[in-house]
C-alpha cells in the first residue's frame, strides 16, 4: 500500500517534469526564427520530456516486460535523436540556409558568418564599425575585448595579434 | 488522472507541432516539425496504453520509433541529391 503510494507520487512527478519540457520544447519550436534553433528546441522535448515521461512510465509499471519496452523506446531515442538532427542541420547548411544572427537591436547580422564557419572564432576588431559613434557598437567592443582578456589562454595571442597588425 | 495531464501536454505538443508544419517556410522546418510530431505520436501511444491499462500499445511504439528515423533520413536525402538511389558521399554541386 504505501510501496505503491510512493510509486504513484515518483510517476506524478516524473510526468509533471517531463509535459513541462515537452511543451516547453514544442512553444520553442513554434517560436524561435531560425531552423537550427528550431532543432535547438526540439532536442529539449526529445530528451529531457520524452526521458522523463518514460521514467515515469517505468516507475509505474515495474520489474515486467513493459519496462523493458519502455527501456527500448528510450534507447530508440536517445540514439536516433542526435541523429536526426546532425542529417537535418548537414542538409540544411548544404543547400544554404545560414544561422540567423540578431545583434542587441534587433538587426540582423551576416558579417560574422563567414568568420564563425572557419572554427568559430568571431574577431570583431577587424571588422571596421559601420558607425563609429554608435554606443551600442562601442559597449558591445568593450565586452568582447573583456571578454577575450578573461580568457587566460587565448589572451597573449591575440594581444600579439594586435601589436603585429598595428 | 496523471497520465490524463501527461496525455493532454503531449497533446498540446503534438498541436503546436503541427502548426510549425504547416507554418514552416523551408522544407527543413517542416521536417523538424514532423520529426517531433512522430516522437510525440510514440509518447501518446504509451502513455495512453497507461491510461487504458493495456500496456502493449508500446510495441507499436517501438515500431513507430524505428519508421521515424528512417523517413526523416529518406526525406532529406531526397530533398539533398534529388534522387533516393544516390550513394551519397560527395557533396551535390
Amino acid at each position: 500500500m504505501s510501496l505503491e503510494l510512493a510509486a504513484d507520487i515518483v510517476t506524478g512527478i516524473c510526468l509533471a517534469i517531463g509535459s513541462f519540457f515537452l511543451v516547453v520544447g514544442s512553444i520553442g519550436l513554434l517560436r524561435m526564427p531560425d531552423v537550427f534553433t528550431r532543432m535547438h528546441a526540439t532536442s529539449v522535448s526529445d530528451t529531457l520530456g520524452a526521458g522523463f515521461l518514460i521514467i515515469g512510465m517505468m516507475v509505474q509499471a515495474g520489474f515486467t516486460l513493459v519496462t523493458v519496452k519502455l527501456l527500448i523506446i528510450l534507447a530508440i531515442f536517445f540514439f536516433t535523436s542526435p541523429l536526426s538532427t546532425h542529417a537535418l542541420a548537414r542538409g540544411a547548411l548544404a543547400v544554404g540556409l545560414k544561422p540567423a544572427l540578431f545583434d542587441r537591436n534587433g538587426r540582423k547580422r551576416s558579417k560574422e558568418l563567414d568568420l564563425i564557419r572557419d572554427f568559430g572564432v568571431v574577431e570583431v576588431r577587424d571588422v571596421p564599425p559601420a558607425t563609429p559613434t554608435d554606443p551600442a557598437h562601442a559597449e558591445k567592443k568593450e565586452r568582447q575585448k573583456r571578454r577575450t582578456g578573461r580568457r587566460g589562454a587565448s589572451k597573449p595571442k591575440s594581444k600579439g595579434g594586435r601589436s603585429s597588425k598595428r | 488522472m496523471m497520465f490524463a495531464v501527461a496525455a493532454f501536454a503531449v497533446l498540446v505538443s503534438l498541436a503546436l507541432a503541427v502548426a510549425r508544419a504547416l507554418a514552416g517556410p523551408t522544407v527543413f522546418d517542416r521536417m523538424v516539425a514532423v520529426n517531433s510530431i512522430g516522437n510525440g505520436a510514440i509518447l501518446l501511444l504509451a502513455v495512453f496504453g497507461f491510461l487504458t491499462g493495456r500496456p502493449e500499445f508500446l510495441d507499436i511504439g517501438i515500431l513507430y520509433a524505428l519508421l521515424n528515423i528512417v523517413g526523416t533520413i529518406a526525406v532529406l536525402k531526397y530533398f539533398r541529391f534529388g534522387d533516393l538511389g544516390h550513394r551519397g558521399g560527395e557533396e551535390p554541386s
